[in-house]
């Protein structure tokens, strides 16, 4: 109770009615069950981005010719699962193995998405924090060439550039990159802009502490739980993202796997019947679908961990 | 009103809160008290005593995460905890209304005042518009707001805070509740604002008749407006009675104690009493001249000027008192002296050196020697660093201290501010609000200062935890001889630690002196409508006050700042018309005192009218009686329980204050020999052979006493400036023997205690 002076070496004054009792030190994390689902997807799906050229039955280009019995195949395109080809999804448009192509593409599909976003994060902080600190000529600079990123629709903006480049993988990320950068900018700038207005940073000026000092220390460490939920979310329109451009043939070329291009190159399948190919365009869409849900979900608990506060921010 | 049944029953009433992974903690205790027609119920204690808790109960509503468990609040008959919602829905506003504390965050900005006022009557049905507009009408009036008629056609931001707070009283009072709610409605507010507020808020309820909860942790306040208190800590009911009992009478030690943490009434004789041995000609931090302001106006100057050629100087281990309503500058002027905003004219002065006006041009020594006490310690601290971090860096920053050298002195800083040692792993979030502030303050010193701005220090905290604060700085003050530039809108904290007080208004310096001087007549005007609107804690005092002559012209009215001649020209009780808003006031120094200065266009012996200032000086001698049954501020830190507030034996009082007065010199003398009271003047304490120093031969002893060093105390009590000072004096350097001085001294002064 009044262990704020009982405990003092030198408390002169031990009274029993002292200040309040010590708040309890902060709890960790804890997930809800569905955040603990969710953790397990994204876990998997990590994994497999890792691991899964090495376990997946079949390589992302092959091409699946002879039945179990050595038989050649005279139909490959959207064959029924087979358990005993290891063909558990059935095969695609023109016969490969769809489990295996989602396994392969867990890794260009997760791993694109990753690299860009965190080249967006990079772009984007640095230069959100620049504008918040700076202020003046710079911020306006810097916002209005974000500004005048954003009024592009992303799509649109994708589009443009992969038609006058070429689509390959590195200009993938860069794009990407690019395009969810600005977005960045604006919520470090907002957090920036509110952090360096805090009594503490004001504190550290009146210290006479550099500018590095109070980026490093003061601003980013306090920005960094909001950025960090942020970055989740990111993620997910990141990936929504390639795999829409991959769904319009812009993005990841063939034969590399890639969730969003075989939803698009089995759609012939969807109206052949659930058992006629159907599968080969689904399954890819609820890879997509889980893993993003799940990357969303976390970020919900998260959030909600942090009193709400965070959502609040990020609007 | 002839039924006399209770219109509110507690009984029993329990609350607990129920983290969902953790047992139940109990809030509430079981608390029982009644509340009859037209009675004013007061539930008073610090945070965390649930005292908002409880009355949040009366609407049978409770914060998120909590949970009634046990008991009834029983509303004209009905339990607002097990009634049927819809029904507790239709009550909340028609038999119970609430009002908040912060009335700036209650209303809305984008709608006009009289729509919120009306929404709840209109909505709930019980009235037309029209029929709602006349009765918000009616209540404007009863609560004294100007121009009854169209101030409902205002927005939130178009009115002044006071009014604000009573338009908020309206919107409560618009469908005539049988019950009242008031969290803490006046804490937020300037003195002269509260009593505004407090008197509206007592004539409408006695008015309307409706039954009150009033809800605060200010004693004085409670004084004026209750009948009845609950006294509460830790969601228990400590003592509850009727209100002269309460206050003339407690019985139970933890009221005393409530009691005893209610700073006295500001009067003369409270100060720590300025000596010169600290003394040197150049004072430690001066502010010259000094116009600031913000935004850049298209001369050059500041677009808003907030300080208007403000000359203030802060002698070496001395406290300087800032004191003045919100908006009039104080903080402005504490961050010019921080360099936080640098000045358009004038200068500021370390040690006699003018300083750079931006903090960028100064040099890091310049910087270390003036820090700044943010006045919220929430925001003040970063989140983000343990306390070890944020102690640790001016260590580093300032004193190249790493490792180990850094850690032991952030424990010895620690236990310096009375915090344990265990929190240099804690971040400032794992704290409570006083913790945070004692931290915020351990920063500050960390660099180890010449002068330290507080901000405000004490504002943001609970009366109790406040208080403790307070004695923290006198212990720091008086050991580390740091000198002090103390800020508060709170008159009574002021005047019990600083040594001289300055009097803003307006961007203006007004009055400023000694604390004795400034507090006693003659008094700038502006002085004495700020010491009267220090509530008393005594029945009666708020329709005595109101009888004045400074509180008629001075009270309801805003700061506004002025160009030329005195600012408080449109409040003033003794304004000279033609005067006094053209010409600036002349600086008059007041003879019979020790640099005490008012700037008013009136004599310094029509400032002092004795009839004005009759109420001041009956508390000051108060005060002194207080102070002497006390023995000094050191042993009422120790004794405080004890210690009786000087308001409740007021006769006592005036019997015994001849011989307080003539008494109050002595006091300071015997102070003198407590180790605790080394600055008293030298003269008055008994000369120590000083020669038992090893380093001091009859030749030192003999030109420290030509400067009035006469006592081991005084040099315990040095600092490394004092030091070098005095060895430039002594004009032969180089001894070492002389950096052992002040531990030897400190020895010396323990051993002949």
């Amino acid at each position: 109770m009044s262990d704020t002076s009982a405990t003092a070496d030198q408390g002169p004054n031990p009274d029993v009615y002292d200040e309040l009792p010590d708040a309890p030190p902060k709890s960790r994390l804890r997930l809800s069950t569905t955040g603990k689902v969710s953790v397990a997807i994204v876990a998997f799906w990590v994994l497999m981005a890792f691991i899964g050229p090495w376990i997946a039955p079949y390589g992302e280009s092959h091409f699946i010719e002879d039945d179990a019995l050595g038989n050649p195949i005279d139909d490959p395109s959207f064959m029924l699962p087979d358990m005993g080809l290891h063909v558990y999804f059935g095969t695609d448009y023109i016969g490969r193995d769809v489990f295996s192509r989602i396994i392969w593409g867990a890794r260009t599909t997760i791993g694109i998405s990753f690299i860009a976003t965190l080249l967006a994060y990079f772009v984007g902080i640095t230069l959100g924090i620049a504008a918040a600190v700076a202020g003046k000529w710079v911020d306006a600079v810097l916002s209005r060439l974000v500004d005048a990123i954003l009024a592009f629709p992303n799509i649109m903006l994708g589009l443009i550039i992969i038609a006058a480049f070429g689509s390959s993988i590195p200009l993938l990320i860069f794009l990407a990159g690019l395009v969810y950068a600005a977005s960045v900018f604006r919520i470090a700038r907002a957090l920036g802009q509110d952090i360096m207005v805090q009594d503490y940073v004001e504190a550290a000026r009146a210290r006479g502490e550099g500018l590095w000092w109070v980026i490093s220390r003061e601003v980013l460490p306090n920005a960094a739980m909001p950025l960090a939920t942020d970055f989740g979310l990111r993620l997910v329109f990141v990936i929504l993202f390639i795999s829409s451009l991959s769904f319009l043939g812009l993005g990841v070329q063939p034969p590399i796997s890639d969730w969003g291009s075989m939803v698009r190159e089995n759609l012939q399948g969807l109206g052949n019947g659930f058992f006629g190919g159907a599968l080969a365009s689904i399954t890819p869409a609820l890879a997509i679908a889980s893993l993003t849900i799940a990357i969303n979900l976390i970020v919900d608990d998260i959030s909600a961990q942090a009193g709400g506060s965070l959502a609040k921010k990020m609007t | 009103m002839a039924d006399t049944s209770p219109i509110f029953q507690c009984k029993d009433l329990k609350i607990e809160a129920r983290p969902w992974d953790a047992s139940p903690i109990p809030i509430v205790k079981g608390v029982t008290f009644d509340v009859k027609p037209g009675e004013v119920v007061a539930l008073i204690g610090e945070s965390g005593s649930g005292k908002t808790t409880i009355s949040l109960a009366s609407l049978g509503y409770t914060k998120p995460g909590l949970h009634f468990s046990g008991g009834e609040a029983v509303l004209l008959g009905k339990d607002m905890i097990t009634i049927d919602p819809e029904e507790r829905r239709a009550r909340r506003g028609e038999h119970v209304a609430y009002l908040a504390q912060s009335a700036a965050a209650t209303f809305n900005p984008a709608l006009k005042i009289n729509e919120q006022v009306t929404e709840s009557a209109v909505l709930h049905g019980h009235m037309s518009q029209e029929q709602a507009n006349k009765r918000a009408r009616e209540l404007y009036e009863a609560l004294e707001l100007p121009d009854p008629d169209r101030i409902g056609g205002r927005y939130p931001h178009q009115v002044s805070g006071g009014q604000l707070q009573r338009l908020m009283a309206a919107m409560a009072l618009v469908e005539k509740p049988s019950l009242l709610v008031l969290d803490e409605p006046t804490t937020a507010l300037d003195v002269t604002t509260q009593i505004e507020v407090l008197k509206a808020f007592k004539k409408v309820i006695e008015e309307e008749g409706s039954a009150a909860i009033y809800v605060t942790h200010d004693l004085a306040v409670v004084a004026q407006i209750a009948d009845h208190i609950v006294v509460l800590y830790g969601g228990e009911v400590m003592e509850q009675g009727p209100v002269e009992q309460i206050i003339n009478n407690p019985s139970h030690s933890y009221t005393k104690r409530l009691m005893s943490a209610v700073r006295p009434t500001p009067s003369a004789g409270m100060g720590e009493g300025a000596t010169g041995e600290h003394r040197r000609e150049v004072p430690a931090l001066e502010v010259k001249h000094v116009t600031a302001g913000y935004g850049k106006g298209s001369d050059g100057k500041p677009a808003v000027t907030v300080l208007r050629d403000v000359n203030v100087s802060v002698e070496r281990g001395h406290v300087v008192g800032v004191i003045g309503e919100s908006g009039c500058g104080k903080s402005t002027l504490a961050r010019v002296m921080a360099g936080l905003l640098p000045a358009s004219e004038g200068e500021v002065l370390l040690d006699g050196d003018a300083l750079k006006p931006a903090l960028a041009d100064r040099a890091r020594n310049e910087l270390q020697l003036v820090q700044f006490v943010f006045q919220m310690a929430d925001t003040a601290l970063n989140p983000r660093q343990t306390i070890g971090e944020i102690i640790g860096r001016p260590l580093t920053f300032y004193h190249n201290m790493t490792g180990r050298a850094r850690r032991e002195r952030v424990l010895e800083i620690l236990r310096l501010v009375e915090l344990p040692v265990e929190f240099e792993g804690r971040f400032p979030a794992e704290m409570s609000g006083g913790q945070k502030q004692r931290v915020n303050l351990a920063r500050g010193l960390a660099a180890n200062p010449e002068v330290l701005l507080c901000d405000e220090v004490t504002s943001a905290l609970d009366t109790i935890v406040g208080a403790n604060v307070i004695k923290l700085l006198e212990r720091l003050r008086r050991e580390t001889g740091v000198s002090f530039v103390f800020i508060s809108h709170d008159l009574s904290t002021v005047a019990s630690f600083a040594d001289e007080i300055v009097v803003l208004y307006a961007g203006r310096v007004v009055e400023k002196g000694p604390v004795d001087q400034v507090l006693s007549p003659p008094f700038h005007p502006y002085t004495r409508l700020l010491i009267a609107s220090v509530p008393e804690m005594r029945v009666g005092w708020l329709e005595d006050t109101m009888q004045t002559r400074e509180a008629m012209a001075g009270i309801s009215r805003g700061v506004t700042i002025t160009k030329v001649g005195c600012p408080f020209f449109d409040r003033c009780p003794v304004a000279i018309e033609g005067t006094c808003e053209k010409i600036d006031p002349p600086a008059r120094v007041d003879e019979h005192g020790h640099n005490h200065v008012i700037e008013c266009h009136r004599q310094i012996d029509e400032l002092g009218a004795p009839g004005a200032a009759q109420s001041a000086a009956a508390s000051a001698k108060k005060a002194k009686v207080a102070k002497k049954a006390n023995g000094g501020s050191a042993a009422a830190a120790k004794a405080a329980p004890a210690k009786k507030p000087a308001a409740r034996k007021p006769a006592e009082a005036k019997k015994a204050a001849p011989a307080a007065k003539r008494a109050a010199p002595a006091k300071r003398a015997t102070a003198a020999k407590k180790p605790a009271a080394a600055k008293k003047p030298a003269a008055k304490a008994t000369p120590d052979d000083l020669q038992q120093i090893s380093g001091v031969g009859p030749k030192i002893a003999g030109q420290l006493k030509t400067m009035g060093i006469t006592t081991f105390e005084q040099i315990a009590a040095w600092k490394k400036a004092d030091m070098d000072s005095f060895n430039e004096q002594l004009k032969f350097k180089g001894r070492i023997e002389r950096e052992q001085w002040v531990p030897q001294a400190k020895k010396l002064a323990k051993a002949k205690k």
